[in-house]
């Protein structure tokens, strides 16, 4: 894996070719997904109210959605009372300038960083690193991937590709470069590799004066923010530096302070099993006195980067409603085999799946090839605490991926045409379409497959191979259904069509 | 009560004995089975796959050939088409008549979708019945399809049917609620993960020691049927249907 970026990457089938085939890593998402996705059911079922807990959450961000507008200028105005400075990025560019920009003028060329996804989608750290600037992660999985020169595979657990002797190596092998080695002897205890963390992270954290982070939720209403972490180091970013920089998209928005009621329910216990998360940290602008915790100068950067084109569509815009707590990604059968990185995003999973190809728009080989890497088995939709349908916005772009039309690219309306690689598929399927149309054509079809029956091969050619290479064909039998009927009891068949 | 069989174009061509299990079972319970000979696919593999105003002709034909006031329902054993009919087709009239072309789709489809039933749903909610006088003397463990779990929601009711059926020892399959990587065009365009999930499910199958895995849903049985062969493993994947139409006079072969 090199760096953090995504560009160039290769279609999700590709991709997933090597992880299927790689059993160390299989076993580590296995073993890391069963086991939260049966805490996760065990958390959910201790509360009578889930069924309204997730109605209410969906219908708070949909609400939100609609109004966006408003809101988003009802927060810019919180956060100036607070003494908050407020600055807004269409895109990843701008938003790097900015917070590159906003570094520069303090003087520092360290930067501390609480785990964000926001950041992650625009590559800033890698923004930063060419302006001479080094962002240090502190979330602990996000230490691992960027020490091992990685990528995060997970939305909660980004490591979760890495099992503990990996870890280990990665520790011993990479920390001096970037700070205080790991101790001698490091063992693949959780309790030592925590701590060699620990020791890294606190010369950092002691150092920075400048953090930087995302936001799970902001309010409208008081300008405040919201972090919510189990490790504490997030809040260390928050509450060290002299100047905190966050990053944050803008559909990251409820109305009111009373609406995080529902968010901080169901949020820990779809993410972690968690009745509550260890931290939930809190910020409202600046701090005006010497002895209080927390920045004296905050910027936030509300970040675009393609949420408006999501928004501006009917079916694509509930995926805006994900409160990122990877439910979806615990519970996906082709998530567990395919690995986080085969999804090309730092949203993987099936909200990678119809996020990624909006933000980015469905061009890319990667993209286009999103919306197929789903069985739709609905366990997706089922699990999510926001009610995505995301089966629904899956087909939604599986058919913007075939037939093309009408989408919202930086705010004008644009008629994409078809992804390259789908016109023999779009033939098979018009051919389809006109023998399912003729009920005779069909059934011509049916007696010509039985006639010939012996002599049908045990390989298929073209994508069929992909079928026969790991399953055999179903024997065609000797007589259709419909032939069956019509010779037995055709004489009682009333219905519409039975001369065909 | 007059049926019609919507059987689906995956049964017809390739798993009649499916459709002659039904017939000889809904006719053993009193039911009036037809077979409309007009009927071809419902287009749900057109629509999964991204191609929905194909299968917009494919609805209107199917709604052209079920709608008549002649039957008091539909009834498919295949949870996926039964799924498409119930929970898609409104959504393409509502998708239609968002597109600015009236509720003209959304009417056509108006009147099969609330009488199309599932085999099981039929057998238990309209019927009112769980022992339908079944004899199959086999250790069988039973595989929740995706769109029959989570579309549908039959819930118990495939193995209420199955538990009251003579001779027949029902075991549980683990991770039973877990996708057998059929998903129509899936099973194709991401053959890799989609094989490794069906191995799984043939696994797991296998670990209960029942000598058959069955399901209502023969699209789904077709990708593990054709794992299980690769993978040379005893358990004999059966549609629900064959199961229940099995008696101790006409046992299944």
């Amino acid at each position: 894996m090199s760096g953090g970026t995504f560009v160039g990457m290769p279609a999700f089938p590709e991709a997933a070719h090597e992880a299927v085939g790689n059993t160390t890593l299989r076993a580590n998402l296995r073993h890391a997904t069963h086991t939260i996705r049966d805490k996760r059911a065990r958390a959910v079922a201790e509360l009578d109210d889930w069924a309204e807990l997730r109605a209410a959450g969906r219908r708070v961000k949909d609400h939100t959605l609609r109004h966006l507008d408003r809101y988003l200028v009802q927060l810019e105005e919180s956060v100036v009372r607070a003494g908050g400075t407020v600055h807004w990025a269409a895109d990843a560019d701008e938003a790097n300038r900015i917070v590159t920009d906003l570094v520069k003028a303090t003087g520092e060329s360290e930067v501390v960083k609480v785990k964000s996804m926001a950041t992650q989608e625009i590559g800033l750290n890698e923004a930063l690193e060419a302006e001479g600037i080094h962002a240090y992660e502190t979330d602990l999985a996000e230490l691992i991937v960027q020490l091992g020169r990685d990528r995060p595979s997970h939305i909660l657990v980004p490591a979760i590709h890495r099992n503990r002797g990996e870890i280990r190596d990665i520790f011993a092998k990479e920390m001096a470069g970037w700070g205080r080695p790991a101790p001698e002897g490091l063992t693949d205890t959780p309790a030592e590799l925590a701590e060699a963390a620990r020791l890294h992270l606190r010369e950092k954290f002691l150092r920075a004066k400048v953090g930087i982070s995302g936001a799970n939720f902001m309010v409208a209403e008081t300008g405040t923010l919201v972090v919510v972490e189990s490790e504490g180091n997030g809040r260390m970013c928050l509450t060290l530096p002299e100047t905190l920089i966050s990053v944050v998209g803008i559909e990251k928005l409820v109305p009111t302070w009373r609406d995080l009621e529902v968010f901080l329910q169901t949020l820990p216990r779809s993410s972690t099993a968690e009745r509550m998360n260890p931290y939930t940290s809190m910020w409202t602008g600046t701090t005006d006195s010497d002895t209080a915790d927390g920045p004296s100068t905050f910027h936030l950067v509300l970040l675009d980067n393609g949420r408006t084109d999501t928004l501006a569509d009917e079916v694509g815009r509930q995926a805006l409603r994900c409160i990122r707590c990877s439910a979806c990604l615990n519970v996906c059968p082709v998530y567990e085999r395919a690995g986080g990185h085969a999804y090309g995003s730092v949203y993987p999973g099936p909200i990678g799946a119809i996020l990624s190809p909006q933000l980015r728009g469905t061009q890319s080989e990667i993209d286009a090839s999103l919306p197929y890497a789903s069985s739709l088995c609905g366990a997706c939709y089922e699990v999510c605490p926001v009610a995505i349908d995301i089966p629904e916005v899956l087909v939604h772009l599986r058919e913007r991926v075939v037939q093309g039309g009408e989408a919202t690219r930086h705010g004008t309306k644009v008629m994409l045409k078809p992804a390259k690689g789908h016109a023999a598929e779009r033939a098979a399927m018009r051919a389809a379409g006109l023998v399912f149309a003729r009920p005779g054509a069909l059934r011509a079809g049916q007696r010509l497959a039985s006639r010939t029956r012996r002599l049908h091969p045990r390989t298929l050619p073209g994508p069929g191979r992909a079928w026969s290479a790991t399953r055999e064909l179903p024997k065609v039998p000797a007589e259709p259904f419909r032939d069956w009927w019509q010779r037995t009891q055709g004489a009682r068949s009333k219905g519409k069509g039975n001369d065909a | 009560m007059r049926v019609a069989l919507f059987l689906t174009c995956v049964n017809d061509t390739l798993y009649p004995d499916t459709g002659r299990a039904v017939v000889k079972l809904l006719t053993r319970l009193g039911v009036e089975v037809d077979f409309p000979m007009a009927q071809t696919c419902c287009g749900q593999a057109h629509y999964n796959t991204g191609y929905r105003h194909q299968a917009e002709p494919l609805a209107r034909h199917f709604s052209d050939v079920f709608g008549s006031d002649a039957y008091d329902a539909i009834v498919t054993p295949s949870g996926s088409c039964g799924a498409m009919v119930r929970e898609l087709y409104p959504r393409m009239g509502e998708r239609a008549r968002a597109e600015g072309r009236g509720d003209g789709l959304a009417r056509t489809l108006a009147p099969v979708v609330p009488k199309t039933y599932e085999l099981t749903e039929f057998l238990v909610d309209v019927l009112g019945v769980t022992d339908v006088g079944a004899y199959y003397p086999h250790k069988v463990t039973y595989h929740p399809t995706c769109h029959g779990l989570r579309s549908l929601g039959l819930g118990e009711r495939p193995t209420r049917l199955l538990r009251a059926v003579k001779g027949l020892e029902l075991v549980e399959l683990p991770g039973a609620e877990e996708c057998c990587g059929f998903g129509g065009t899936f099973a194709v365009k991401n053959s890799d993960v989609s094989a490794a999930m069906g191995t799984d499910k043939v696994r797991h199958a296998e670990s209960t020691g029942a000598d058959v895995l069955c399901a209502a849903d023969n699209s789904c049985l077709m990708h593990i049927s054709g794992t299980a062969a690769r993978l040379r493993t005893a358990v004999r994947p059966v549609h629900i249907a064959e199961i229940l139409a099995s008696t101790e006079e006409e046992p299944l072969s």
